[in-house]
């Protein structure tokens, strides 16, 4: 342990401890904006800047480490006023549409303006280009980025994508993929983590709220609106509850104040993809272990960010995927086919929209094998986070909604469903279902959970020995089921090496786009809680643990889809409907010509409000010239005025940095 | 001179071998942390300049991001994504070349040659650039051209010194 006085308060703290962090730990905040504990601190923005006694100057305290004896300040005059400076400076490049901005009110720069006690913006001149790019996915408006590099981090290190990284310098700096390419070009995979950790609104998901009002305004729409599993611990977050409370009626009872017909779950699409997955599971191993070609490991295909990466990173390998669409776009395929044909619609006059905790479900949506009969699967998906937009501009006191159910039958789930939304969920529900069609037995675990693959470790694995199988199934008696799960495509890209270099010793894999699964996926609510994994994955166990049924089999509305509708598992109907194929796309996306630009409607919106106030000023300067040639004199005395306030204001400056850098 | 391998991009066989010399050498520095800037410094030299197909190629073999590879390219001035002429002229604009007449240097040469500030003229003779301080203060204005630097440089000088190549 070292002894070091911070703010004239002896305390104690580990070796190896940053400032920051060792200030935190004794309920000193320093601000900051780009540091990210154990994730990002490459000390860009200055701003948690401290003075250490004997230093030649302030220190950034998310790098350096505590000493013993060191004599920290966090809150002098000093420090405050050269804090203010810098963000002063970082503003004076920063686009000013705060009102018109998606972050306005949730903006960590904003807020720190606040914090810091700025109140005028004294510094003018050159500013970055305007630079908006819109993807099906994600946004990029680099009028607002402050250069942070958060997003560069969690692509590179986190994700292990590279998709985004600092093109450029000085003023032209951006975060972009290669050559200011589109992101919609590039090997993005759509996972939005950049979205999560940005500060300001420069990378954003790309906005479908008003997509989904204008066809609940339609009335010759029926719309019809289903929710993730791992919305329902997540949503309450913007409301102020606790991460990881479960407010799945809330959101229910949300939905039909809202103004949808039909509200449905995707959980029942989650239960549908387990008899989907796992009968083509057991397909696999039974050519497997017959000697018929079979391709192992299968690897689970719910993520569509997932999908992306490996149809970028390992385009050969495709084989490995399950044929299965993921359960919100299956369940769109029933609601447009099958109750569709229960409630005598036209599929046409349906629209679906997903409530998803993921940004790539909008690039999933938008893939061509996405539909059926020339209708999409899903018309619309919205984030977690526009979900809760939409609530509060609809006037609905969500925290004081009573609970309500969902409709039936595409509304009923059960407990195997909930848990798709976290690491290890999709393996362990297709366990449930899988091990108990072989053996007739249950899952021989406590609760059903798999023990060794719950927890957020970056990448599980276990085996499962098969042991007096059902006679149909002797030929797997003795063998031991291997599986392993990981989430993130950091872990994915572990996985896969092994798969590509044919020695994976596993036959079932699970993986997830997002570290820590959809619950922390990129379309969430963004916490600042630091034990928001724990209790997001604690609340859909809860959910779990808390249905009548926790087996995909035992749904009883999936029994009738099938009796009345599908016919059988993987059957003809279901591969129709419920399966899909994918496509090669490569690292430099050369393998394909398509394309995820988001469409030039949507790219003009969202560049309105800068775009205006660019064109007003450039407008206004043109007119000043164009009235130039009128009262000269009138002209030169104004050129003087300006002039002599532009020299007092860089007279105010120079006096300024003398007393930073001089004190 | 060949004013046909200047402006456009190398011949097949050309571009072939290139990208063979480009192989060799990221073989060169393979496993070495940190030799990214080398290797675009000698694919410069051997391709001319840095396009996307060479970048992609350095980042499949690197095993690098592509964003990375295009990160640090457009980071420093000396790369280039454009095809470069025979010649490289950069005038110091550092703060001495700066004061002692290198904006008109600038000027003067962008009437001469008709190019703008990072051009290269339609012979494919010359690129034109300028550089922030090349380190020959006590020369002042100083210009460079590839590897040869130009002292004291004025005006009336330039149109010469032009003629050498």
């Amino acid at each position: 342990m070292v002894n070091l006085t911070i703010n004239d308060q002896p305390v104690t703290a580990e070796e190896g401890t940053t400032i920051i962090e060792a200030a935190r730990q004794h309920g000193i905040s320093i601000p900051n904006l780009c540091y990210m504990k154990d994730v990002h601190k490459i000390g860009s923005c200055r701003l948690c800047i401290v003075e250490v006694d004997g230093a030649r100057a302030p220190l950034a305290s998310c790098l350096a480490v505590v000493s013993e004896g060191m004599v920290v300040h966090t809150n002098t005059e000093k420090l405050r006023r050269i804090r203010r400076v810098l963000f002063e400076l970082m503003y004076s490049d920063h686009s000013e549409d705060c009102l018109s901005c998606t972050r306005n009110q949730n903006c960590e720069f904003q807020a720190m303006g606040k914090l810091l006690g700025v109140d005028s913006s004294r510094f003018e001149g050159e500013r970055s280009s305007y630079h908006v790019d819109a993807s099906v996915s994600v946004t990029r408006d680099m009028s607002k980025c402050i250069l942070c590099r958060r997003c560069v981090t969690v692509c590179n290190q986190i994700q292990g994508v590279g998709a985004l990284f600092p093109q450029h310098r000085g003023f032209d700096t951006e975060m972009a993929p290669a050559m200011e390419m589109q992101l919609g070009k590039a090997a993005c995979t759509f996972c939005g983590q950049c979205t999560i950790v940005c500060p300001v609104g420069a990378l954003k998901a790309t906005n479908s709220e008003q997509k989904v009002w204008e066809a609940i305004g339609n009335p010759n729409k029926i719309t019809i609106v289903q929710v993730a599993p791992a919305v329902r611990v997540a949503l309450g977050e913007e409301f102020g509850m606790e991460a990881g409370t479960i407010v799945t009626g809330k959101i229910a009872a949300a939905f039909r104040r809202m103004g949808f017909d039909h509200v449905f779950d995707t959980d029942f699409g989650a239960d549908l993809t387990i008899m989907e997955e796992g009968t083509e599971f057991l397909s696999r191993i039974r050519g497997a272990f017959n000697n018929r070609n079979a391709v192992l490991p299968m690897i689970t295909s719910c993520s569509p960010g997932w999908i992306k990466f490996v149809e970028h990173m390992y385009p050969d390998q495709l084989d490995h995927l399950s044929t299965c669409k993921s359960p919100h776009t299956m369940l769109g395929a029933v609601i447009k086919s099958y109750y569709a044909e229960k409630i005598g619609v036209f599929p046409g006059d349906i629209f679906v929209v997903s409530v998803m905790p993921c940004t790539a479900k909008k690039f999933e949506i938008a893939r061509p094998e996405m539909q059926n009969g020339g209708y999409p699967n899903v018309d619309a998906v919205i984030t977690t986070r526009e979900l809760a937009g939409m609530i509060k501009s609809a006037g609905i006191d969500f925290v004081n909604l009573h609970d309500e159910e969902f409709d039936n039958p595409l509304g009923l789930s059960t407990g195997a469903a909930d848990i798709f939304g976290l690491t290890g969920g999709v393996m362990e529900a297709a366990l449930r279902t899988v091990y108990e069609l072989i053996t007739g037995r249950e899952l021989p675990f406590e609760k059903l959970h798999v023990t060794p693959i719950v927890g957020l470790d970056q990448i599980k694995e276990a085996a499962l020995k098969i042991e007096n199988p059902l006679p149909d199934y002797a030929y797997l008696d003795g063998v031991e089921v291997k599986i392993a799960v990981t989430s993130g495509l950091a872990g994915a890209r572990k996985i896969m090496e092994q798969v590509k270099a044919g020695n994976s010793p596993y036959h079932f894999i699970e993986i997830m786009g997002c570290p820590s699964g959809c619950m922390m996926g990129g379309g969430q609510p963004r916490s600042h809680d630091q034990d928001v994994r724990t209790k997001r994955l604690h609340g859909l166990y809860t959910e779990d643990e808390g249905k009548p049924l926790r087996k995909s089999h035992e749904n009883p509305y999936i029994k009738l889809l099938y009796d009345e509708y599908l016919g059988e598992p993987n059957g003809h109907k279901s591969h129709e409907l419920l399966h899909t194929h994918y496509v090669q796309r490569g690292i430099f996306n050369q393998l394909t010509d398509e394309t995820f630009v988001a469409d030039a409607k949507v790219i003009a919106k969202i560049k309105t409000a800068a775009a205006i106030r660019d064109s007003a000023k450039a407008a206004i300067s043109k007119l000043r010239q164009d009235e130039s040639a009128s009262p000269k004199v009138f002209e030169l005395e104004s050129e003087n005025r300006r002039l002599k306030t532009e020299l007092a204001d860089a007279l105010e400056t120079v006096d300024i940095l003398k007393s930073v850098f001089n004190k | 001179m060949n004013t046909e391998s200047a402006t456009n991009t190398c011949p097949v066989s050309e571009r072939e071998n290139a990208f063979e010399q480009i192989a060799n050498v990221i073989d060169l520095y393979k496993g070495k942390e940190g030799s990214l800037i080398q290797v675009l410094h000698l694919s410069q030299k051997i391709y001319g300049f840095l396009p996307l197909e060479v970048q992609e190629f350095i980042a499949n073999e690197m095993d690098i991001p592509l964003a990375t590879v295009s990160g640090v390219v457009s980071f420093y001035s000396f790369f280039s994504t454009e095809p470069r002429g025979e010649h490289t002229i950069r005038v110091c604009m550092g703060t001495a070349c700066y004061v002692r007449g290198g904006k008109k240097i600038v000027e003067h040469l962008q009437t001469h040659l008709g190019v703008d500030l990072g051009g290269t003229t339609t012979d494919g003779k010359f690129t034109f650039e300028i550089a922030r301080c090349i380190g020959a203060c006590a020369l002042a204005p100083a210009m460079m051209i590839d590897d040869t630097v130009y002292k004291q440089v004025n005006i009336n000088k330039i149109g010469r010194i032009l003629e050498k190549y």
